[in-house]
């Protein structure tokens, strides 16, 4: 799969119409499209611009300066290990290596089975319980190496699926567009776009 | 306590204390949840406000706050509403939830843990101002955020508190509920009304355009972060002059700092602002409980890694906007790095470095090349490749990046990205000169530092895709 399937865009129509220029959804169908097919495809790209109406070129120079849009196909685990200030000052960058030692691969790159990717990322927001990692964005605190091997084994044994889901997917919840929707932003932008 | 934590606090030996406004629900198993924050007093300032009272009531509260802007440049946000031109609609609110400033941790917390306090001062903003819809733009990579908003969100329109005729009134207004893909740049607010666009997010060249004037879709918009709006509840139920009252003199409310780093409690505190002092938040028993293993402090980072460094004489020093722009620094989003006197100064000037090399979005030249020369040169120090002339090669770029080095800075650049990599240099090399000659000439650190060996593929020029 690579173009959007069925229920995909329905739900994209829905995110279209929650902003008063298309365009506006470029950033939440790439993410659209990675959940659905684990990175952004070239097909992905050009449905995209045929639901927002801009050219595909358009949609690929938007994705390419955001770093979580991934073109090719990345580990079903994305471990992020923070290496920035406040976990650099307590062992960031020693549990980067020990996760490269643990998995055999160097950050920037993926296991052979596909399974796991490993980045070196600037600040993710939890500088008080550093050092901290993300896999699939989904957090740990005070990671040691005992715990990170722990996490890794785990995550191998599929015992988190039910708490990290497959790189791809974030927000397990979705904004409803309800019977409450006011539509006052789009019909008042709609006035002015039309002079 | 230790000998020496057992600190003079400077101001009569006591910590300042003061209500939680932002954080009363962290600790409580269901306060994200529409029930938890309805038991707790949750929307009743929502109703408050619009029921009894207009718009400019509610403006004139919030003015009488003196409100600083938590986001980072700490201008007052009664002010900034006011800069809206009169009668141009639509207008729009952006929430900015894009928090990546290294060392920055409350935003994240705030939408996590009380997600409706935060939808509740967006709601009340939008009457104030008259926003036709809300834009809450949360960072790309926090997960858990989002779910937890787009939850909120959805029980706040099932409960007739967002979307049409809020609360049985005439007023109506939609939040719409996004997030970033991985871009610090972003929280810069015009390069977050560009990705709000649909675009790559660079900053705005601001004038002639500033957002209350013309912003996203070229309509008038504020821009607002969470922590700001977070406060508005408390603000409309107790009043404006409540909420300064709070505080000090010059720096109104309650304020979370995250202190991080080699401290024995790092922690997420929510203080009265601009009261209590650095060696409070960091010896204290009640926040970080002294430095570790009492090693002394040698710097701290006060507001967030474009901040200019500060070092022991700081200490005492209240965290008040004013007197810490005067000593030649800045809060920022309230992010407080504290380095002991083990720390490797030249490795942690190159991190924080490297962090603007990546995050440079590319759009101006200084920046795009300054950072990622400034990068490796320190890279080439560090690797024990480091020459002579580098120090002055670091000023050099520096200066053509943010003249003077002043602070302030001044800047050759859109946005202040560039002169925030010059911040570090500014602090480290002017202060530890010594420790950079060091590995210039002997291709390690100074003894009494921890030294470990550079990690070997960690050199990073600019942003991936430019």
């Amino acid at each position: 799969m690579s173009r959007f399937n069925d229920s995909n865009v329905t739900l994209a129509k829905e995110i279209i119409g929650r902003f008063p220029r298309a365009k506006s959804a470029v950033i939440p169908l790439l993410h659209l499209a990675q959940e659905q097919d684990g990175y952004v495809t070239r097909d992905a790209m050009s449905h995209i611009a045929e639901l927002v109406n801009v050219t595909t070129s358009e949609v690929y120079g938007t994705a390419t300066f955001y770093e979580m849009f991934k073109f090719e196909p990345i580990g079903k685990y994305c471990v992020n290990v923070c290496t920035n200030i406040a976990c650099q000052l307590v062992g960031g960058w020693e549990l980067l290596e020990h996760a490269e030692e643990k998995l055999g691969i160097k950050a920037g790159s993926t296991t052979d089975d596909g399974l796991f990717t490993i980045e070196d990322v600037e600040c993710i927001a939890a500088c008080t319980e550093a050092p901290a990692i993300q896999v699939n964005y989904r957090y740990r605190y005070k990671v040691t190496a005992e715990n990170l091997d722990q996490l890794i084994d785990d995550l191998r044994a599929g015992r988190l699926a039910d708490e990290i889901p497959p790189h791809g997917t974030l927000a397990r919840v979705r904004q409803n567009t309800t019977e409450a929707w006011a539509n006052t932003g789009i019909e008042a932008q709609a006035k002015v776009d039309a002079g | 306590m230790s000998e020496n934590t057992t600190a003079n606090y400077s101001l009569g030996g006591q910590v300042p204390t003061g209500p939680k406004i932002l954080t009363s629900r962290w600790e409580s198993a269901d306060g994200h949840t529409y029930d938890g924050y309805v038991r707790t007093g949750g929307y009743t300032a929502l109703r408050k406000a619009l029921t009894t009272m207009s718009p400019a009531q509610v403006h004139d509260e919030v003015k009488a706050s003196e409100m600083q802007g938590r986001g980072g440049a700490g201008f007052p946000a009664g002010t900034k509403w006011g800069f809206l031109p009169a009668d141009v609609h639509p207008r729009y609110l952006v929430i900015n939830g894009d928090e990546s400033e290294p060392g920055t941790y409350k935003d994240r917390l705030l939408m996590e843990k009380d997600p409706h306090q935060l939808i509740e001062g967006i709601i009340i903003a939008c009457y104030a101002f008259g926003a036709a819809q809300a834009f809450l733009y949360v960072r790309g990579e926090m997960a858990l955020a989002q779910e937890r908003l787009a939850q909120a969100l959805n029980d706040a329109y099932a409960n007739n508190l967002v979307g049409k005729r809020i609360c049985g009134t005439d007023f109506s207004v939609d939040i719409t509920l996004t997030w970033g893909a991985g871009a610090y740049i972003v929280g810069e607010e015009t390069a977050l009304i560009e990705s709000l666009e649909g675009e790559r997010g660079m900053p705005r060249l601001k004038p002639p355009f500033f957002p209350a004037s013309k912003g996203l879709y070229m309509q008038p918009t504020i821009v607002n972060n969470v922590e700001t709006l977070s406060n508005l509840p408390y603000i409309v139920n107790q009043g404006g002059t409540t909420f300064k009252d709070l505080g000090g003199a010059t720096s109104s409310g309650m304020r979370i700092f995250a202190v991080s780093g080699h401290v024995n409690k790092p922690g997420v505190f929510e203080v009265p602002n601009g009261i209590t002092t650095f060696r409070m938040l960091f010896e204290a028993p009640e926040y970080c409980g002294g430095v570790r293993v009492n090693r002394k402090v040698k710097a701290f980072i006060p507001g967030g890694a474009s901040a200019m460094w500060f070092f022991d004489e700081h200490l005492d020093l209240p965290l008040d906007k004013p007197t810490v722009d005067q000593a030649g620094s800045m809060l920022g989003s309230g992010a407080i790095v504290v380095m002991d006197e083990t720390t490797d100064m030249v490795k942690a000037c190159w991190r924080v470095v490297r962090f603007f090399a990546r995050e440079s979005c590319g759009k101006c030249t200084p920046c795009r090349e300054g950072t990622t020369w400034l990068e490796r040169i320190l890279h080439r120090i560090l690797t024990g490749n480091g020459r002579r002339e580098d120090l002055d090669l670091l000023f050099e770029v520096s200066e053509s990046i943010s003249p003077g080095l002043a602070w302030p800075p001044r800047q050759t650049t859109i946005c202040p990205l560039g002169p925030s990599a010059v911040s570090p240099i500014a602090s480290a090399v002017n202060r530890f000169r010594n420790e950079f000659e060091h590995y210039i000439e002997h291709g390690r650190a100074i003894a009494g530092v921890e030294y470990v060996p550079m990690h070997a593929g960690s050199s990073h020029g600019a942003h991936a895709h430019v």
